[in-house]
């Protein structure tokens, strides 16, 4: 059973100044992509029923590079992420999970704000952005305030974002040229499948030893997370003697996963180690 | 309750308006308030593809789309897919190799092998499995369909 059309509002805001006014007056709530938000109203599982189509505003679009950073607009769709040389050469863990994401008719829609916004634990994008350290430019009529990603989720798609602010922009620091970066996404197939978990890794090698080792999960926790504890443990450690035991064992401590349609609380916990372990036998491979 | 609004886009070439509620779904705006019923609906939810149109030159579905954003697009369905000299390449080239049974996919198949053709004119048997990976067959096997693009390339070359 499809939502109620006629109870249904989609109004577009001829302006960024506009949308934010909107949203501080409840007039409505964020629509860009719609990937997510139309699957939900098709199911009439949509509570919203207000919504403001913010897809065309121009402060919100466009990939900036500086010699620090790349700055995504949030409406970026995962296939302009694709398209961009500067998203391959610097952040390989983004091109996959978005060639990851759905199927092309998604990626040509579904944005990377979005992918934020929605909060979703499973999304494919947030573990990679976890794992590189990103930013959110978050915009509100109050001004503008910039957050590390790693704190924006906190708890199943509760996050730090006031009713009147957007996801602007992501800002996603540039790795050096030595850096090893792993991301693998287990579904039920490799096109379209939701994850049943996801992990990135991105780490940098200095003197034999990792160094600014971030960890991302998808999947296994309310949202999002950092696996700070397996980072603890492997911090600093040499790659020619990596405590994979520890690691593997710290790394339940990051994890809370559940039982739900896609997987298990059990298959989830085990693969999500299998693939800390050869995220790290791959980064002990760069090292010989 | 929101009001109808005036849509005004390109549709298969040519202009059109149409008065319609901003979050009716393009899918529904393109089978019921326009007539064409080449467009289908499978699993409206954007997994299976069998609602595929190109809207501004890329392929999107058309369940997951509410009428405003069309404003002002180029929409391109299965029914404006055929060119003036007669069937689309990809669609001469599902009908010579069997690539339909039961048909439901096809009109979904063809919009999406004609804008693989647009991006990357001869592909390779996996570029063409990626491109296809958002439209399901429950019939085919997908080995008829597959092969129908990869002579619809030659044919073109």
């Amino acid at each position: 059973m499809r939502g109620f059309l006629p109870a249904m509002e989609l109004q577009r805001p001829a302006s960024l100044s506009e949308a934010l006014q909107m949203l501080a007056a409840h007039t409505g709530r964020p629509f860009a992509g719609g990937t997510d938000l139309m699957v939900v109203y098709n199911a009439g599982k949509l509570r919203e029923t207000r919504f403001l189509d913010i897809a065309r505003l121009p402060e919100l679009q466009g990939i900036r590079e500086t010699p620090e950073y790349l700055d995504l607009g949030a409406l970026c769709t995962f296939t302009e992420l694709l398209a961009h040389p500067a998203i391959h050469r610097h952040f390989p863990n983004l091109v996959k999970s978005a060639k990851a994401t759905g199927a092309l008719a998604i990626q040509n829609r579904g944005t990377l704000g979005g992918n934020i916004a929605n909060a979703s634990p499973a999304a494919d994008t947030p573990p990679c952005l976890l794992a590189y350290g990103a930013e959110l430019e978050l915009v509100s009529p109050r001004g503008t305030r910039v957050v590390p990603y790693e704190s924006f989720h906190q708890g199943y798609k509760v996050m730090d974002l006031a009713a009147d602010e957007l996801v602007a922009r992501i800002r996603v620091p540039k790795y050096s040229d030595t850096s090893v970066h792993y991301f693998r996404k287990v579904g039920t197939r490799q096109a379209q499948a939701i994850a049943k978990l996801s992990l990135a890794l991105v780490a940098q090698v200095a003197d034999g030893c990792i160094a600014n080792l971030r960890i991302g999960l998808g999947a296994v926790a309310p949202a999002p997370v950092r696996a700070r504890h397996a980072e603890g443990v492997l911090q600093g450690q040499p790659l020619a003697d990596l405590p994979m035991v520890a690691a593997l064992e710290a790394l339940l401590a990051d994890m809370s996963p559940i039982d739900d349609i896609r997987s298990t609380a059990h298959y989830r916990s085990t693969v999500t180690r299998n693939l800390l372990g050869q995220a790290l036998r791959t980064l002990s491979a760069t090292g010989n | 309750m929101a009001e109808r609004i005036t849509l005004t886009f390109t549709l298969n070439g040519k202009p059109q308006t149409l008065a319609v509620h901003p979050m009716t779904r393009l899918l529904d705006m393109l089978r019921e308030d326009l007539g064409l019923t080449g467009t289908k609906e499978g699993c409206g939810e954007g997994e299976c593809g069998a609602c595929a149109v190109l809207l501004d030159g890329r392929v999107v579905n058309s369940c997951l789309i509410p009428a405003l954003q069309v404003e002002g697009c180029d929409l391109v369905t299965i029914e404006g897919l055929a060119m003036a000299s007669g069937l689309h390449p990809v669609q001469a080239a599902l009908l010579a190799h069997n690539g339909a049974q039961c048909g439901f996919c096809s009109p979904g198949m063809a919009i999406s092998a004609a804008d693989l053709l647009r991006r990357c004119p001869n592909p390779n048997h996996g570029q063409v499995k990626d491109a296809l990976s958002g439209n399901l067959c429950r019939c085919t096997g997908y080995t008829k369909i597959v092969e129908a693009v990869q002579a619809a390339a030659r044919s073109e070359a």
